[in-house]
């Protein structure tokens, strides 16, 4: 398998509830990837289960042809929590919460993981957390804390604590959901302006069609646990086959004319 | 007569008040050495056990749920009896202040214990998840991430106990460490007073949790509630 991230009949259930059902996907490297569709539609546990937030009940998930629950050539065997941990190194993630450390400085927040999991020297993480502060455009506010910043800064304080980790994947859950309005724009002006710039593999979930069409090289709309739809986003979006995706960016469109 | 000084009986009711002070004020020392390394003892044990509780592997978990609920659910004084007569018939043989501050210590660890549960499962699962994208170990992210958070939260409850553990050490008089409360039953026995110097030791204990009090909420307000702080 030569595609960078693969799903492979990926079947998910909490209790009696299918979150999955046979999940196929792949994305290529460096391929971003938008993933729409109604809440419950699965798209945030996508995300979650290849970041091994979330175990899988059936089927496989692979990163560069690895598989992420079972070893290799150990089929039927759950993956140790070393290899694991081996396995998330590749994989960052921004939460639609930023889940920033609230005791600790934003120039902290980035480094914390570099000096502690990847033992880089204090000094050199430092620098370096400086850079990529800078680059999401808050150099100045490195001494900060969570409490100090706007939702829209703390969220750009996460995306570049994600990155100090030096993924090459890496996940946006609903990353501007929680914002108030005013902010989404400076957050997603970042993100758009990491997938042009970087050759990250991206998946984003996000109800924002504008910055979908924008940062998208394909789209996938998720119904039900299964992708329904998808193509680039000048197609799925403009020009919808199915008529639950029709459906569903119609009632966008109109929540946004309502609001 | 007690570590080398004299009552004085002969006088008014405040020379022997005066003259019992130094005595009852040695035994203080002994209280209050008792508590703070019980203390310390609790506090240290009490953090292994809350962490040890909320493992992922339920026989650890299981195990620890069991010590603290052994430790919590007999008596004080059962537990310091059985230290005291029951270790040296396995060759171990500890000064009586020391099996004390074993005794306070291991029972007001179990209390610690559920003290620091609750702080750990107050802070929010998104902690847990961001510091697992980043890769931080378990205990890194305890270190670094939930602890620093949930300490400044649990500080009064644990200062709840502090004041508590300071009223349960008179116990120890009971397997011999001769303490405040151990110096002031002496004094009454050889000088048929027991009303002098059981109201200074009264007195003394009062104004011990007071400033045990006063401590535990400076810290409380010096500690900001979003954790101690990370640079």
């Amino acid at each position: 398998m030569s595609a960078h991230v693969v799903f492979d009949q990926v079947v998910k259930r909490y209790d009696d509830t299918d979150i999955l059902r046979d999940f196929s996907f792949a994305a290529e490297k460096g391929e971003k990837v938008v993933l729409i569709g109604a809440s419950g539609s699965g798209k945030s546990t996508v995300l979650r289960i290849l970041m091994t937030l979330e175990q899988i009940q059936d089927g496989e998930v692979y990163i560069d042809g690895e598989p992420l629950w079972h070893e290799s050539g150990k089929p039927g065997k759950l993956a140790s929590e070393a290899y694991l941990r081996h396995m998330r190194t590749k994989v960052g993630m921004v939460f639609q919460q930023f889940n920033l450390f609230p005791h600790m400085t934003a120039l902290r927040n980035v480094i914390e993981a570099p000096i502690r999991v990847l033992k880089t020297p204090r000094k050199e993480a430092e620098e370096r957390g400086q850079e990529l502060l800078e680059r999401v455009g808050l150099s100045a506010r490195c001494d900060a804390f969570p409490a100090q910043l706007s939702g829209g800064q703390q969220q750009r304080v996460a995306i570049a604590r994600a990155l100090a980790m030096r993924p090459e994947i890496m996940l946006f859950d609903e990353p501007t959901s929680a914002l108030d309005p005013e902010m989404v724009g400076e957050v997603q002006a970042v993100i758009r302006e990491l997938a042009e710039e970087s050759d990250l593999t991206m998946l984003i979930a996000t109800h924002e069609m504008r910055f979908a069409r924008d940062v998208a090289d394909r789209i996938c709309f998720l119904n039900k646990g299964q992708i329904l739809e998808e193509g680039p986003p000048e197609e799925v979006l403009v020009n919808p086959q199915e008529e639950r995706t029709q459906l569903f960016l119609r009632s966008l469109l109109e929540d946004s004319v309502s609001n | 007569m007690l570590f080398g000084i004299h009552w004085d009986t002969s006088g008014t009711t405040l020379d022997f008040a005066l003259s019992i002070l130094p005595i009852l004020l040695i035994g203080l020392k002994v209280t209050i050495e008792a508590t703070i390394f019980g203390f310390v003892l609790a506090l240290v044990l009490g953090l292994v056990l809350a962490i040890l509780r909320s493992s992922r592997f339920r026989i650890v978990s299981w195990m620890a749920w069991f010590v603290i609920e052994f430790l919590r659910d007999t008596p004080l004084l059962v537990q310091l009896f059985f230290l005291f007569y029951v270790l040296p018939l396995y060759g171990v043989s500890l000064p009586a202040l020391v099996i004390g501050i074993i005794g306070l210590g291991a029972q007001y660890s179990a209390y610690c214990a559920e003290v620091y549960r609750g702080g750990i499962e107050a802070i929010d699962r998104g902690q847990w998840e961001a510091a697992h994208a980043l890769d931080l170990s378990r205990i890194m992210t305890y270190k670094d991430i939930i602890l620093p958070q949930a300490i400044p939260r649990v500080i009064p409850a644990l200062g709840t106990y502090l004041v508590a553990m300071i009223k349960d050490a008179p116990l120890l008089s009971a397997i011999t460490v001769l303490d405040m409360m151990a110096a002031s039953t002496i004094i009454g026995d050889q000088t048929y007073n027991y009303l002098v110097p059981l109201s200074i030791v009264g007195a003394l204990f009062f104004i011990s949790t007071l400033v045990a009090s006063f401590l535990v909420h400076k810290l409380d307000r010096a500690l900001p509630k979003t954790g101690i702080p990370m640079k």
